[in-house]
């Protein structure tokens, strides 16, 4: 079986391409994106770790994952729910033209 | 490292890759699709069936879909010839430094050479029954989470009837 570093370098990966896509990309819907990479790369870090640790029965990591997936998914409604308001009121997704709070 | 792995891993990551790469947001949602469904496959490698199943139910069949309904409404006044990225490098540098210094750490740690212990029954049933006893609370509090996230985000993206606007 692969070891624990494999599981934990591919999370990395995952994690770090997130990033780069949250931190270049200019279409607000691609920064979404990139942060449910990075929170997938930490979900998948949660399993690994569980299944790598000494007793796996306690299962903590497998609810955390749990968890975390569904706060993942409450986070993706609102903030794309954010993006069609925003998108409606200055008729663009372009993170660099959001440029004012006020309405 | 299993050939299973390795497809899998392989799999992920380039299509990763291509969605935060390609210039199409449709393409980048479908690439994203099946980064989520091969994450789903790495859970079920690692024995969390339920996680795995969770996995596809909610990220390939729920949020994908999501994020291709606000790509379809918010993308006709999209000029086409701008730049996707604006100076990509900096973003790609920071990135690079940070995969560097945990794959440093990684490959450092001695708990990364650990193998898989032998594991007992995992079932689905033990994790109902441990969502119902010890994690009964957090539960709860992922109910009313949930509840305030879906009126929330009726109430945010609803239009106003009045026409402020």
């Amino acid at each position: 079986m692969t070891p624990l570093s494999g599981y934990l370098l591919v999370s990395a990966l995952l994690f770090c391409i997130g990033l780069a896509g949250a931190l270049t990309r200019r279409n607000a819907i691609m920064v979404l994106i990139g942060i449910e990479l990075m929170l997938n790369a930490a979900n998948l870090n949660f399993i690994a770790f569980w299944r790598f640790s000494e007793n796996p029965e306690t299962m903590t990591g497998l609810m955390f994952a749990v968890f975390s997936i569904a706060i993942a998914a409450a986070e993706a409604a609102v903030g794309l729910a954010l993006i069609i308001t925003i998108y409606r009121h200055f008729r663009t997704a372009n993170v660099d033209q959001v440029e004012e709070m006020k309405g | 490292m299993t050939l299973p792995f390795a497809i899998i891993a392989g799999l992920t990551v380039g299509s990763a890759i291509a969605a935060m790469s390609l210039r199409n947001l449709v393409h980048c949602a479908l690439s994203l699709v099946l980064t989520f469904a091969g994450l789903a496959g790495l859970y079920l490698q690692l024995n969390a069936e339920f996680v795995g199943f969770t996995q596809i139910l909610v990220y390939v069949g729920a949020v994908s879909i999501l994020i291709v309904f606000a790509i379809l409404l918010t993308r006709s006044t999209e000029p086409k010839d701008e730049p996707a990225t604006v100076t990509p490098w900096i973003g790609i540098a920071v990135a690079i430094s940070a995969f560097l210094t945990m794959a440093l750490a990684v490959l450092a740690s001695p708990v990364g050479k650990r193998a898989a212990s032998p594991m007992g029954e995992v079932s689905v049933k033990t994790l109902g029954q441990k969502l119902m006893t010890d994690y009964v609370l957090p539960l709860e509090v992922m109910a009313l989470l949930l509840t305030a996230a879906m009126l929330g985000a009726v109430i945010i993206a609803m239009k106003d009837k009045e026409g402020s606007r």
